[in-house]
C-alpha cells in the first residue's frame, strides 16, 4: 500500500483485499473482554476535522485507540481563512508535534491530497472525507459489511442511489467496488450526476425500480434538502416518490439483497423509517464495521513505518485536545499481518 | 536625453542580420555595417528583432494590493518579459472607475519608467455591473483610456453590455469583455467535463464562457460597436468568433499563453498554482486556440498576468485565488507553442503580441515595424536560448508562476522603449 489513503482509486485490488482481510481480524477485537491491541503503542494519530462529523470521528479514534495508539483531535472549523490559521500552519503544528499519521476531514475537495504532497508533513494521511470527492474508508467499510453478507462481490450488482453529484461516498464506491469487480450502478435524477459520469466503471440508470429488481444490494444517498432550492429537484416529495427507498420499493430487491446507507440518514426523505429498520438493512453493521475498517487502514499505514517522536508528557499545546492513554496491560496479542 | 545605442546584428522579425541605429527616441537607420562613434553598441548577433511587445491585460494591483504587486514591479517583469506597453486592468481597491484613479496608475507608470502603462477604465462603477461609469471622463483623462473592462467579473446584464458598447463609439473605445455567465459558474473551481466529476471540484463549464461571447457578439454586430474578448479558453469560443468574424463585426479576442499550453488535468495535483479564471481546459481546446491564434480568428496574446501572494496559493484549493503570473515567461510560451510548432513565424508573432494588440488599444507610437522613423520601441530576443523557470529570479512581487521547474526555450536580451534600453543583457537597465 501507499504511505496515504487519499482516493480509493489509489488500492489495487490486492491492497483492498488486504484491508478487507486486515479488517476481518481486527473486527474480532471488538468481541474480546479487553477491546485493544498493542500495536500502534506510542504512535500519534492526529483527527484533523475541519468538519462536524461526529460518526467518522469517533469511528477513527475509537479505532486508533484499540490499536494503542495516541490519538488527538484537533477540530478547526470553518476556512482557513475565516478561522484564521492557514491550512498550511496547521500542518506544520502537527508537524513539528509528532503526528505519525493525520486523519482529515475538510470541506474542500483535494484538502487531504495538499496536506499529503504539499511537503508539509512527513506523516501518513488519511482521507476521512473531502468535500465531494470521496470518502475512502466508508467505501472500505461498505465494502466489507457487503462481503461478509454477500461473498466475493466480483459480479455482484450494487445500485448507488441519489445524490452522485455531491457525494464523496459514491465516487469512493463507485471506484473501489469496480476494483473489486463488482458491477454498479448509478441512479439519480440526470441533475444529480456529475458531467463526465459516462465515464466512470458504472452503468447509469434513471429508473429506480427496473434498477433494484437485479440487484444484490442497494446503496442510499443521503440527499439534502437544501438541493431542492438550487433546483436539482423540484421538491422533497417528488424526489422522495422517484429516488426514495420504501417498502414497496424494497419488495422489488431480490430475497437475499441488502440495504445500506453511509448515514446519516433523512428519513421520509431517500429512505423510509420501515426500510431503515428493517431486518435487511445493514445500515447499524455499517458503523460498527467503521471501526475494523479503520483499524486496518491505520495499522497497514502505521505499522510498518519507523517509530517518530513521541509524545510522553500531557504538555498543554493551545487548541489541542490532548488525550494519552496509558498503555493498556494484557492485550498482547497481535493482529495478522 | 538619452544616448544612441547601435544594435549590430540582429534580425528584424527572424529576416536578415542587419544594423539597427537608435537615436532621439527614434529608429535613424536600418543596414548593414552602420557605425556611430557615439552610439553604445548593442551585440546583438543570432537575435531576433522584434517591435517591443504589447500586453492589453495586466493585473498590475496598484492602488491596494501592493503586498502582491506595484506598478513599478509588475512593469519591471513587464520589460524582461519584452513589453514596452501594458494595460493595467481596473480591478484594484479602488477599482479604477473614475479618472482620478486611471490618471494615478498611468502617473505610476509614468514614473516607473520601465514601459508605457495604459490603464484599463471600470466598465461599471465599482465592477458591480449595474451602472455606467464614467467612461468618457476617464477617456478624455490625461490617461486617454481607450480600453473599458470589468475583468475579474462579467457585465452579464445584457442592457448594461449593449449601453457600454454604445457609449464608447464616442471616442473610439473598446469593451473587453470577461465572458462568464455568472449564474453558471457559481463557486467554479476548474474546467467542467469529466476530470471536475472525478475530483469533485464544481465545473466551469465552456458554456458558461460560449454563451457571453455569443450574446455580446449579436449585440456589438446589433449597435455597430467594437467588441474585444478577453481571455477566449474554448474550442466553441474560436468557432463563434470565426462566425462573428465572418458576419464583418467588428470583434477582436485574445488568449493567454497558459491557455495555449496547460490544460485541466494538471488540476487533479490539486495545486492552485494551476488555477485561473478561466480555467485551464482540455489538449482538445488547446489545439483550437492555437489553430485560432494561427489564422487570426484569436487576433492576440495577452497575459492576464495576475500577481497573488504566496499565502494566496499555498492552500487548499477552492480557498486559493485565481490567477497567474504571465509577463516574463509569454514570450518564451508563444514561441514553444506557435513559432516551435510551425504555427506562427517571427513577423507572425510580432503581429499578434505587438501591432494588434496596440491597434484594439488604440496606441500610438507602439506596435509599429523595425523600420527607418518608427519609435525605437525594439525586443531583443535569442530564441535558441533554453532556462528553467525559476520563480525567485521573477522581478514581480508574486511568485505564482505555473512553469516553476519548467524548461523554456527562449530569452529576451534586451528591451529598448523609444531607444532607451530599459532591459539589458537580460537584466533591468
Amino acid at each position: 500500500m501507499d504511505r496515504h489513503l487519499l482516493s480509493a482509486a489509489d488500492l489495487s485490488r490486492d491492497d483492498a483485499a488486504l484491508v478487507l482481510d486486515t479488517a476481518e481480524e481486527m473486527r474480532s477485537v471488538a468481541d474480546r473482554p479487553i477491546k485493544k491491541l498493542p500495536t500502534l503503542r506510542g504512535r500519534t494519530v492526529v483527527n484533523l476535522f475541519f468538519e462536524d462529523s461526529t460518526r467518522t470521528r469517533i469511528s477513527f479514534e475509537v479505532a486508533a485507540k484499540r490499536l494503542s495508539a495516541d490519538t488527538i483531535n484537533f477540530t478547526a472549523k470553518g476556512s482557513s481563512v475565516s478561522k484564521g490559521e492557514s491550512f498550511k500552519d496547521t500542518a506544520l503544528t502537527l508537524q513539528a508535534i509528532g503526528a505519525d499519521a493525520v486523519v482529515v476531514r475538510h470541506h474542500d475537495s483535494g484538502a487531504p491530497h495538499r496536506l499529503a504532497h504539499a511537503g508539509w508533513i512527513d506523516g501518513s494521511v488519511v482521507n476521512a472525507g473531502d468535500g465531494t470527492h470521496e470518502h475512502p474508508t466508508q467505501a472500505l467499510l461498505d465494502a466489507f459489511t457487503m462481503r461478509r453478507h454477500l461473498g466475493d462481490l466480483k459480479g455482484r450488482r450494487i445500485v448507488i442511489v441519489g445524490d452522485v453529484l455531491h457525494s464523496r461516498v459514491a465516487r469512493s464506491n463507485a471506484l473501489l467496488l469496480s476494483t473489486l469487480g463488482a458491477e454498479v450502478t448509478l441512479v439519480g435524477p440526470p441533475t444529480l450526476l456529475p458531467v463526465g459520469v459516462e465515464t466512470w466503471p458504472v452503468e447509469i440508470g434513471y429508473d429506480l425500480d427496473q434498477a433494484l429488481a437485479k440487484s444484490d444490494a442497494v446503496m442510499m444517498l443521503r440527499v439534502q434538502k437544501e438541493r431542492m432550492n438550487a433546483s436539482y429537484f423540484p421538491s422533497a416529495r417528488e424526489y422522495a416518490r422517484r429516488y426514495g427507498l420504501d417498502a414497496r420499493r424494497m419488495a422489488l430487491l431480490p430475497e437475499h439483497a441488502f440495504v445500506l446507507h453511509p448515514g446519516p440518514m433523512n428519513r421520509g426523505m431517500e429512505i423510509t423509517a420501515d426500510v431503515a429498520d428493517a431486518a435487511r438493512s445493514l445500515i447499524v453493521e455499517q458503523v460498527a464495521n467503521g471501526v475494523a475498517i479503520r483499524m486496518a487502514v491505520l495499522y497497514l499505514l502505521l505499522s510498518g513505518a519507523p517509530a517518530s517522536a513521541q509524545l510522553q508528557d500531557d504538555g498543554d499545546v493551545d487548541g489541542l485536545e490532548n488525550d494519552h492513554d496509558p498503555a493498556v496491560v494484557g492485550a498482547t496479542e497481535e493482529a495478522a499481518s | 536625453m538619452t544616448g544612441a545605442h547601435l544594435i549590430r546584428g540582429a534580425k528584424p522579425l527572424g529576416g536578415d542580420a542587419t544594423d539597427l541605429l537608435l537615436r532621439d527616441g527614434r529608429i535613424v537607420e536600418v543596414g548593414r555595417g552602420l557605425s556611430d562613434a557615439d552610439a553604445t553598441v548593442v551585440d546583438a548577433d543570432g537575435l531576433v528583432a522584434l517591435p517591443g511587445l504589447v500586453d492589453l491585460h495586466t493585473h498590475l494591483r496598484e492602488p491596494g494590493r501592493e503586498d502582491a504587486e506595484t506598478v513599478a514591479t509588475g512593469t519591471a517583469a513587464a520589460a524582461l518579459g519584452g513589453f514596452t506597453a501594458v494595460h493595467a486592468m481596473a480591478n484594484t481597491d479602488p477599482v479604477a472607475d473614475t479618472a482620478g484613479v486611471v490618471e494615478q496608475v498611468w502617473n505610476l507608470g509614468r514614473e516607473a519608467g520601465h514601459c508605457d502603462v495604459h490603464p484599463v477604465g471600470a466598465v461599471t462603477v465599482g465592477l458591480r455591473g449595474e451602472r455606467l461609469a464614467e467612461l468618457g471622463a476617464m477617456a478624455d483623462s490625461a490617461a486617454r483610456v481607450r480600453v473599458f473592462s470589468d475583468d475579474g467579473k462579467c457585465v452579464s446584464d445584457a442592457v448594461i453590455m449593449r449601453r457600454a458598447l454604445e457609449y464608447v463609439k464616442a471616442f473610439d473605445g473598446v469593451v473587453a469583455q470577461h465572458a462568464q455567465e455568472p449564474r453558471l459558474t457559481e463557486n467554479a473551481q476548474m474546467n467542467e467535463g469529466e476530470l471536475s466529476g472525478v475530483l469533485g471540484l464544481c465545473g466551469w463549464p465552456a458554456v458558461a464562457e460560449e454563451a457571453i461571447i455569443a450574446r455580446d457578439a449579436l449585440l456589438a454586430g446589433h449597435v455597430g460597436s467594437r467588441l474585444h474578448v478577453c481571455h477566449v479558453s474554448t474550442a466553441g469560443s474560436v468557432e463563434i468568433v470565426r462566425w462573428a468574424k465572418q458576419k464583418g463585426w467588428d470583434i477582436t479576442a485574445e488568449v493567454t499563453p497558459h491557455h495555449l499550453l496547460l490544460t485541466d488535468e494538471l488540476a487533479a495535483t490539486y495545486d492552485p498554482i494551476y488555477k485561473v479564471n478561466p480555467p485551464l481546459r482540455t489538449a482538445a481546446d488547446v489545439e483550437a486556440l492555437r489553430d485560432g491564434l494561427a489564422d487570426g480568428t484569436i487576433d492576440i496574446v495577452a497575459t492576464d498576468h495576475a500577481p497573488h501572494p504566496v499565502e494566496d496559493k499555498e492552500c487548499e484549493w477552492a480557498a486559493a485565488a485565481f490567477g497567474m503570473l504571465g509577463l516574463e515567461t509569454a514570450l518564451s510560451i508563444a514561441q514553444h507553442t506557435m513559432v516551435d510548432t510551425g504555427r506562427l513565424d517571427w513577423a507572425g508573432l510580432a503581429d499578434r503580441m505587438a501591432t494588434r494588440p496596440a491597434r484594439i488599444g488604440r496606441i500610438e507610437g507602439q506596435g509599429r515595424g523595425i523600420a527607418v522613423g518608427e519609435p525605437g520601441n525594439v525586443t531583443l530576443y535569442d530564441p535558441s536560448a533554453t532556462r528553467i523557470v525559476d520563480p525567485t529570479d521573477s522581478a514581480s512581487l508574486s511568485r505564482n508562476t505555473p512553469y516553476a521547474g519548467r524548461e523554456l526555450p527562449g530569452r529576451v536580451v534586451a528591451t529598448f522603449l523609444r531607444g532607451r534600453p530599459t532591459v539589458l543583457d537580460g537584466k533591468l537597465a
